[in-house]
């Protein structure tokens, strides 16, 4: 059996989510980022997607027809940036 | 897809119970459709916290949580879908008082009435099981390793498999907006996409069980909190194995993920009933406080995520499973205040074994959806993962 090329195609770095992973999920009928997200793991790295989700929108706008603008890009939750627990926990004994 | 205009039976939600309980229905050669508003997992299931555990203080919580744990441990291989593990890496409650201690041992002596090997060990002991636990304010730990964790992702790819396998149907994005009945008969649903007819239907939207309840009429105490949970970078595997909780500092429950290896976990914090599902910057706050507390090393682990998810709380946090008097062919199964993923095997296997056959032999009276009215609460469960 010959290897599938796109096996090789890394989209999330983070979670080792490849090009076939995700268009075999958009094959299935399924083109809701946070949908993907949850399947696949796309996006759910330390990096939280900023280098892999917007690489997914473009493969769904390709298989899909439509246009990037009109994906749902899934909201940003906090922490925003990952932050050591420890930082957390200074910031609060700042305060009192 | 084009939707089926009959079934045996119509589930509505597809939950982990939703899903569960049409995997029964299905294998026992019933004609069964699912119906979520949203996809599979999407409400309560895929924001859990990914604990199963059998350190209950109550005879039925034991013998269900026994049977889901059996079950847990051969899902992979019933729904013939090896991704699937059950992690058997047990619970690992700290104690940190005379009266922590002795509560627990009353419950270890009723969890080893029903063959379940847990028991109280020393703070040198905990710390072998998990070496990077602060012991220094603790007295004792309620330890069981038959407890443990599995994915709820993974969970619900094997249910969906094992279903279309079965020729059962699951209707995504398609909400049910009213159960039809004549007189006292149900008769089928009216969803966003058409009109199902079935004799025989599962109310199995957990928080949002009411919605559908209040328009036939009925009461039963079942209200969505809103609860978060975390999950941190990855780091070596099998630093933290067990769910390791402390109700001294924040109610905390935290285990290493078993899929990706970070930390997940929440603290009893909660806002509610309500159905905003924002994240609150106070929950991440106390999640590195008391989070590090108990284990002094996660200073350095950065945290990645945070999110809300609902509990569907009832007056004495044990879930409402069982037949609808007032309308016959319909059924419940909601409720499950933070404990529905562990208990979904059974819990489900019992809910179906009523609606086949009037009974079963699981203790499902527990769970009857009748108590609050007649005034019998049960002893409040611990919520937590
Ligand atoms: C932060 C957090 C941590 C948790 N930790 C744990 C844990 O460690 N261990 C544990 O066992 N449990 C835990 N739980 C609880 C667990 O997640 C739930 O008890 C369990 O997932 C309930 O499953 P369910 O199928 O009943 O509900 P859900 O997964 O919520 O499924 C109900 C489904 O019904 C759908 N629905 C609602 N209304 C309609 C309608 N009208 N038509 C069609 N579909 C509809 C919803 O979209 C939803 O998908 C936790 C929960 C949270 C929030
Ligand atoms: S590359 Fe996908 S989460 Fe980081």
């Amino acid at each position: 059996m010959s290897e599938d090329p796109r096996e090789k195609i890394i989209i999330c770095r983070c979670n080792d989510v490849t090009l076939k992973d995700i268009e075999d999920i958009i094959d299935q009928g399924i083109t809701d980022i946070e949908e993907i997200k949850r399947l696949t793991r796309v996006g759910m790295g330390p990096c939280q997607g900023r280098t892999c989700i917007p690489l997914v929108a473009g493969i769904i706008a390709r298989k899909t027809g439509k246009k990037i603008e009109e994906i749902k890009i899934p909201i940003t939750r906090i922490p925003v940036r990952p932050v050591p627990l420890g930082v957390l926990v200074g910031e609060d004994e700042d305060e009192e | 897809m084009k939707m089926k205009s009959k079934a045996d039976v119509v589930v509505v939600g597809g939950g982990i119970i939703g899903l569960f309980s049409a995997y029964w229905l299905a294998k026992s050669g019933e004609e069964v459709v699912v119906i979520e508003k949203k996809y599979p997992g999407s409400g309560s299931t895929f924001r859990c916290g990914t604990g199963i555990r059998q350190q209950f203080g109550d005879y039925a919580n034991i013998q269900m949580m026994k049977k889901s744990v059996e079950i847990w441990k051969n899902l992979g291989e019933m729904l013939e879908f090896p991704e699937f593990k059950f992690a058997q890496t047990g619970y690992l409650f700290l104690l940190y008082s005379d009266e922590e201690i002795e509560s627990f041992s009353k419950n270890v002596r009723l969890q080893n009435k029903y063959g379940i090997p847990s028991r109280i060990i020393t703070p040198e002991e905990a710390r072998e099981i998990v070496p990077l636990i602060d012991i220094s304010e603790v007295k004792a730990a309620s330890w069981n390793p038959t407890d443990g964790k599995a994915n709820p992702f993974l969970a619900v790819r094997g249910l969906l498999n094992a279903l279309k396998n079965l020729n059962a149907e699951v209707y995504p994005y398609t909400e049910v907006k009213e159960i039809l009945h004549r007189g006292n008969e149900v008769k089928g649903v009216k969803t966003s996409r058409g009109e199902i007819r079935a004799d025989i239907i599962l109310n199995a939207t957990n928080a949002w069980a009411k919605i559908l309840n209040e328009k036939l009429g009925l009461k039963f105490p079942i209200e969505p909190y809103k609860h978060q949970a975390v999950i941190t970078e990855p780091f070596k595997y099998d630093e933290i194995k067990p769910m390791v909780i402390s109700f001294k500092y924040g109610g905390a429950y935290l285990t290493q993920e078993v899929t990706s290896g970070g930390v997940i976990g929440g603290i009893d914090l909660k806002y509610g009933p309500t159905w905003d599902l924002t994240t609150t910057y106070k929950f991440m706050r106390e999640i590195a406080k008391n989070f590090t507390h108990i284990i002094p090393a996660l200073k350095y682990i950065p945290l990645i995520r945070q999110w809300a998810g609902y509990y569907a709380e009832t007056p004495d946090h044990n879930a409402v499973i069982g037949k609808v008097r007032e309308y016959d062919g319909y059924y419940i199964a909601a409720g499950f205040s933070g404990h529905g993923f562990m208990l979904a095997p059974a819990a489900t296997k019992g809910i179906v074994d009523i609606i086949l056959h009037g009974k079963s032999d699981l203790p499902m009276d527990f769970y009857d959806p009748y108590r609050f009215e007649r005034g019998e609460l049960r002893e409040q469960a611990i919520q937590m993962g």
